[in-house]
């Protein structure tokens, strides 16, 4: 393997919590409800292709993107379509799927996968709704299938709190995992990118062929793609990069060999109102109740995370699995009060960057985090925390404020191309002035798709 | 606890959502997140918080001027009692000094925490903590014999105009409570300068010299005192500038917790030391041939650097803002001492012009980001 590229950065932060899920892997837990939630899919106007009552199979298309109609999601499970849950303005917030007893899938002819051309396995991801796997940049939304991106990135290291460890969920998934790089490279005018850790050792990602590796070594957000694009393919305008998460590279091969949809999620239940924090196998909108439940609550009440617990999206126990994360985490709500809580030094239990605690002396072994906002929000005030944990080439604070006054062109030139909410979290976590950083990135993003596209 | 936290939140119920006096729930609220930190769970992005708030923040440069704060308590005491020539305790110093500062310290924070408690109701937003600093540093930067009522109309200027009118905490271009100083300056001069304000009640005594050293220097005089006692701060001044030794401390706490830029503390003691040096070498007046690291021991400038320069919001804030800003400040600090007569002391002015040109420092240092970045989009512009 030959390494084109180190990434290294010493800006950033490792949030050290307990509960991290031990490399077990429990077998598969049934779920008899699957649901799709379209809010997984950043940039998606949903228009459903099915009614309530109809029977589905496995891999039929549910609902398309207004924007793009080749773009399909597709039902990871056959059965009767229950429920469409719809919110304020009719918009849909979730759709609910219950499992059939006869398992029908709808198969796809992939023989001759590795002859077709670049539009063929277009075409053939498209329909078969495997497309939505892969995300754009700018943006971080659903790649827009008639663009040919500059290079395709694919990180093997999430360095996100808890996160989930690429190497064990794909160590038995090898050849699906290349066979879909392969399919990747045919997208793209030069081999995909992979990223791997630069700490782990025969790590198998380094086997893998008709790759360009790079290696990562550094704190969080480290593993973070915004960060890799920056340092080898940086965004300029009308650029287009696309991302894969890892364990999507290996369904999409999956798909290749098989001819069928393969909605495979390997789980990790993390955080500390776990009991026996591990991994389990599983699906895309599977119920998360019977997991929970396998892997045992202590706490009550809980917040339930899709994701980990700087950018994942709020959930709860009679939730379903995330369409895009590997993790759940599982931490206690935080609604206690603290009395003389702001004096500096006083609450060390409570995980801090900031030099004003000693947390970081104490609880070496992890900390016990909650949802406590810690404070309430208050006017920006204090400079250069932000920078610390920012390794992107890009000013955070004047971004932010750019984004806060929906001023277009400021973002632009400040870099709103090169960067996703999530590199925005510990931003998040650590701001004095409890600045929803992320939230305010989202919108300006969503801001540059209606006036920039 | 539980009996305490059932108590406030019956107080609190008239000023809910809804409820009669629900306008002024700031101020409640903000006696209420004083005992305790609220209750409020993470509802948007991040589902954990950091420890640090902005209470937190402000409490710690609270904690970071105490030193020099009851060092100029006592040293207030100490110039009364030697210039008086009467015998007295350590004790009596602190009690004459209490005496004559605490009344300050109350008078500041009643006008401005009232003025801010009203803007915080009128806007509807939570009262910021900001003011707990700026209240205490009023009083600290002041000369001890300053009438109260002067305190107070500096204050509510500063507050007022150099805060609330550009947008409250977080929006104001100059250090709030320099502006209340630079007010107080030019609005009562005889009271801010001269060599009967900076000793306690040096206007009642006769054929006393209370001035500051910079004051004497500016006149022709000479300095009757050795480094140590203006390193240790027992020197005629403003309240709490005197004390380098205790500023220094205060200075350790900021740097350590990281409240405080280190890059400003140390970019302003750079550019005042290289300035010094380089009017050493010219020598064409007393002060400017008055030693660099003098200059960097009396008067305000060590105060001025490390509380009021550091100040985040008037302060640049980018790094590379930040140390520019530092050095600026020091160089204009001791430009203004030696070229300037009238105002011996020059870090105020040095601190409140750097405040006004420190959004242009930042546009500098962000353009350099902006260009880089349309370097590299037109350079693939071209090859495309």
């Amino acid at each position: 393997m030959e390494i084109i590229k180190g990434i290294q950065t010493q800006r950033g932060a490792n949030l050290n919590i307990k509960g991290k899920a031990d490399k077990i892997l429990d077998s598969t837990i049934t779920s008899s409800t699957y649901a799709l939630n379209p809010d997984d899919f950043f940039g998606t106007v949903p228009k459903l292709l099915v009614k309530e009552g109809q029977s589905i199979k496995k891999g039929d298309p549910i609902f398309y993107s207004k924007n793009n109609p080749r773009i399909k999601i597709v039902s990871p499970i056959a059965g009767n379509l229950k429920l469409i849950q719809r919110g304020p303005k009719r918009k849909i917030e979730q759709i609910l799927i219950e499992t059939s007893e006869n398992q029908e899938s709808f198969i796809h002819d992939v023989k001759e996968w590795k002859e077709l051309d670049r539009e063929g396995i277009k075409t053939l991801l498209l329909n078969s709704g495997n497309w939505p796997f892969i995300h754009q940049r700018p943006y971080g939304i659903v790649a827009i299938p008639e663009e040919t991106p500059k290079a395709i990135f694919v990180s093997t290291l999430n360095t996100a709190p808890l996160q989930v460890d690429f190497e064990f969920i794909l160590e038995k998934n090898k050849e699906n995992f290349q066979t879909g790089i392969n399919a990747l490279n045919k997208l793209v005018d030069q081999p995909v990118f992979l990223g791997v850790d630069k700490s782990s050792s025969n790590n198998f990602f380094e086997k893998i062929d008709n790759v360009q590796h790079y290696s990562i070594s550094g704190p969080h957000p480290s593993g973070n793609l915004s960060l890799h694009i920056q340092k080898i393919s940086p965004l300029n305008m009308g650029d287009r990069i696309w991302t894969v998460n890892c364990e999507d590279v290996a369904n999409i091969g999956s798909f290749l060999s098989s001819g069928e949809f393969n909605p495979k999620r390997t789980l990790a239940i993390a955080g500390n109102a776990v009991k026996s924090p591990r991994y389990y196998k599983s699906m895309i909108g599977a119920e998360l109740g019977p997991i929970l439940n396998e892997a045992g609550i202590t706490e009550s009440p809980v917040r339930v995370i899709n994701g980990d617990v700087l950018s994942g999206s709020l959930s709860s126990i009679s939730g379903h699995v995330g369409y895009f994360n590997n993790l759940i985490t599982v931490i206690p709500e935080g609604n206690i009060y603290r009395m003389f809580g702001w004096l500096p030094f006083k609450d060390n239990k409570i995980l801090s960057l900031s030099n004003t605690s000693l947390s970081r002396l104490f609880n070496k072994k992890g900390h016990e985090v909650n949802t406590n906002l810690n404070g309430e929000e208050r006017a920006l005030v204090i400079t250069g925390e932000m920078e610390k944990l920012f390794p992107f080439d890009v000013f955070p604070m004047q971004l932010i404020k750019a984004c806060l006054i929906d001023d277009i062109e400021k973002m632009e030139a400040l870099g709103i191309y090169e960067v996703v909410p999530e590199d925005f979290g510990l931003i998040d976590y650590s701001n004095t002035s409890k600045l929803e950083a992320q939230e305010t990135i989202r919108q300006g993003i969503e801001l540059m798709i209606n006036e920039v596209g | 606890m539980n009996v305490l936290r059932k108590t406030l939140d019956n107080i609190k119920k008239p000023f809910g959502k809804g409820q009669k006096l629900e306008k002024f729930a700031p101020a409640i609220n903000a006696f209420d997140t004083f005992l305790f930190v609220p209750n409020h769970t993470t509802k948007k992005g991040a589902h954990i918080r950091d420890a640090v708030d902005l209470k937190r923040t402000m409490v710690t440069v609270i904690i970071a001027l105490l030193p020099a704060l009851i060092y100029g308590i006592y040293n207030t005491g100490y110039q009364y009692y030697v210039q008086m020539g009467t015998s007295y305790t350590f004790i009596d110093a602190f009690i004459h000094g209490s005496w004559k500062i605490i009344p300050m310290i109350i008078v500041s924070y009643v006008v401005g925490l009232s003025i801010e408690f009203g803007f915080a109701v009128f806007r509807g937003h939570e009262v910021n903590e900001g003011y707990l600093v700026t209240g205490l540093l009023i009083p600290m930067i002041m000369p001890v014999d300053i009438p109260l009522w002067m305190v107070g109309l500096s204050t509510a200027f500063a507050v007022l105009i150099a805060k609330e009118a550009f947008g409250g905490t977080g929006m104001n271009i100059l250090n709030p409570a320099l502006t209340a100083r630079a007010f107080a300056f030019f609005a009562y001069p005889t009271y801010m300068s001269g060599n009967k304000v900076w000793v306690s009640e040096a206007g009642n005594v006769d054929a006393i010299s209370g001035e500051t050293i910079l004051g004497s220097l500016a006149a022709g005089g000479d300095v009757n005192y050795s480094m140590i006692e203006m390193f240790q701060g027992a020197i005629p001044g403003s309240i709490a500038e005197t004390s380098t030794l205790w500023i220094a401390v205060g200075a350790l706490i900021l740097i350590l917790t990281g409240v405080g830029s280190w890059r400003i503390i140390t970019g302003g003691i750079l550019g005042a030391a290289v300035m010094g040096l380089l009017f050493n070498l010219w020598g064409a007046n007393a002060l400017m041939s008055f030693s660099w690291i003098n200059h960097l021991v009396v008067g305000g400038f060590a105060f001025g650097i490390v509380f009021m320069a550091t100040d985040p919001v008037s302060a640049a804030q980018t790094n590379k803002g930040k140390w520019v800003y530092g050095i600026l400040v020091g160089i204009f600090c001791i430009m203004i001492r030696v070229f300037n007569p009238a105002y011996p002391e020059g870090v105020m002015l040095a601190i409140l012009l750097m405040n006004v040109f420190a959004p242009t420092i930042d546009h500098y240092v962000i353009q350099g980001n902006i260009n880089k970045r349309k370097k590299r989009w037109a350079s693939t512009l071209k090859t495309a």
